[in-house]
């Protein structure tokens, strides 16, 4: 089994003709990596009617709605995460119990709110109830503020995090952008946070470091955007780890905090 | 397969595993390459980069599969001497990366190794960029390369040949179409910084563009070795498209190549 925890997928509202041609794309690609599931979402609109950090709630509405299309549509291959705007606190904790009725498993939180903000605590609480993990978009060590989203670093993720210890939290793509030595520090002592290994780096050294730093039990294999990147580190975790440890974070981890059966 | 974008020695912003000879004909096993043009990668850093390629040129003499990519810094006295030495040596190209080296990127002194590189026979190699920009070092703040740099290279001289490695598909394409026919004819660009699907970056290039121009190219050890070749295993290419990429444009590029494997 190999569990994509992070993917994304299209829709016919993205702004992107192609769409169809990419969401194939994925799925084409992930069967011969040997991807048994994608776990996705989909941020609104893609920045077509608003901004893909900061969705508006009537985008999310039907991205959401168009991910549990796909998920319907693959339903051996495609699982959902609901995508959130926790500045609409309302309409996010509608959109996840909808979700959960549905058959979506998770929350993916992107880049609208900071991640220590206390605005985000009734999300996770509904994450709580549901034993959904919530995936949250970082920017490894933030130095600065970055235009077009309310990034957060792993220091923040981590404060969320501690407020909510019965959630699994998954750090986002340690190989999309920024300094993740800065995020392997924070994440390191605290144990409800994990990594996920998507993003476009491929940075020599990284995975060693990320399994110094959590250990495979933490670790969690994923692609984001690109899939070429994904299927690079999947190789160099065979050359990396024994098969237990590699099954751990091809596909047990992500079993164990997702809900039950997600991926029966 | 021939890696044409391979690094030998220590990174100075932060600890790479895997930087020694043995290290890397290990990571070269792991992945099926039998050759690496190899670069001397604190040279890149250092005051005078010619100190580094004594040592390049020992450790490709005792290993064929290494072939040497010298760094020589045209602002410094006596260069020529450094370019004489590496068309001696058999180096497979020299490399001039204008951001490390705080060279004027189309300055006097960059435009004369260029000129010179040309008469000898020897390929000029330079990177767009060695890591991400959003994860480098604060103090790393070496300018990336640009677009319009490698159009003014290209036309500097009508025999100067160029090797561009980590450059994305954006930056090929303003260059190629920027480009006559017979200047993108003399440039190659390794397939380090090119995404596959579902963007199908390297599948668009390679329809629009051909295989000619495409190396494969890792950025290892600072890059996972495995990267190109993944990215190749996506792609539903002919067998004598892919044999372009991996192999057969490289060993065009180096007349001393050693005997395929």
């Amino acid at each position: 089994m190999l569990i994509d925890v992070h993917a994304h997928f299209d829709h016919d509202r993205t702004g992107h003709a192609d769409w169809p041609a990419r969401n194939q794309a994925r799925l084409v690609a992930g069967r011969k990596m040997g991807v048994t599931h994608h776990v996705a979402s989909i941020l609104g609109s893609w920045g077509h009617t608003s901004p893909t950090y900061f969705p508006s709630p009537t985008d999310l509405g039907y991205a959401n709605a168009k991910m549990r299309e796909l998920q319907a549509a693959h339903p051996a291959e495609v699982r959902g995460y609901v995508a959130v705007n926790p500045n609409h606190a309302a309409h996010a904790l509608a959109e996840i119990e909808l979700g959960q009725r549905r058959g979506m498993i998770g929350v993916k939180l992107a880049a609208s709110r900071r991640a220590d903000d206390p605005l985000l605590d009734p999300v996770c609480e509904a994450a709580a109830r549901h034993g959904f993990p919530v995936l949250h978009h970082v920017w490894q060590h933030r130095r600065r503020e970055w235009p077009s989203q309310e990034a957060s670093d792993g220091v923040e993720l981590c404060r969320l995090a501690r407020r909510h210890p019965t959630v699994s939290f998954i750090l986002a793509h340690i190989g999309g952008g920024g300094d993740w030595l800065h995020t392997l520090r924070a994440a390191r002592q605290v144990p409800n946070v994990l990594l996920d290994l998507s993003g476009s780096g491929t940075d020599g050294g990284m995975l060693e470091a990320a399994l110094r730093a959590v250990g495979p039990g933490r670790l969690l294999w994923a692609c984001d955007v690109t899939l070429c990147t994904g299927y690079a580190k999947l190789r160099a975790l065979g050359r990396l780890l024994g098969p237990d440890d590699l099954a751990l974070v091809t596909s047990g981890n992500a079993r164990r905090i997702f809900p039950a059966g997600a991926f029966a | 397969m021939i890696d044409v974008n391979v690094f030998l020695g220590a990174y100075p912003w932060r600890r790479i595993p895997g930087t020694s000879p043995e290290a890397v004909l290990r990571a070269m096993d792991a992945v099926g390459v039998a050759t690496a043009w190899v670069t001397h990668l604190p040279s890149l850093y250092w005051k005078d980069p010619a100190e580094g390629n004594p040592w390049l040129y020992e450790v490709a003499s005792r290993e064929p599969r290494f072939r040497p990519v010298p760094v020589v810094h045209p602002g410094l006295p006596h260069w020529e001497d450094d370019l004489q030495e590496a068309a001696e040596r058999h180096a497979v190209a020299v490399r001039a990366d204008p951001g490390p080296l705080a060279l004027a990127p189309t300055g006097v002194d960059m435009l004369r190794l260029l000129g010179a590189a040309a008469e000898v026979g020897l390929p000029v190699q330079a990177a767009v960029r060695l890591e991400d920009g959003r994860g480098r070092h604060p103090l790393d703040v070496a300018p990336e390369l640009a677009p319009w740099v490698v159009r003014a290279w290209i036309r500097s001289h009508p025999r100067l040949r160029l090797v561009i490695t980590h450059a994305e598909r954006s930056f090929i394409e303003e260059v190629h179409w920027g480009s006559t026919p017979d200047e993108a004819a003399r440039i190659w660009w390794d397939i380090s910084w090119v995404w596959g699907p579902p963007e199908e970056h390297l599948a668009l290039l390679l329809a629009t563009m051909g295989p000619a121009r495409f190396l494969l190219g890792s950025g290892q050890p600072l890059r996972l070795a495995e990267t190109p070749g993944a990215r190749l295993d996506l792609l539903d290419l002919a067998p004598d498209a892919r044999a372009a990429i991996t192999h057969d444009n490289a060993r065009r590029l180096d007349p001393h190549a050693p005997e395929p494997r």
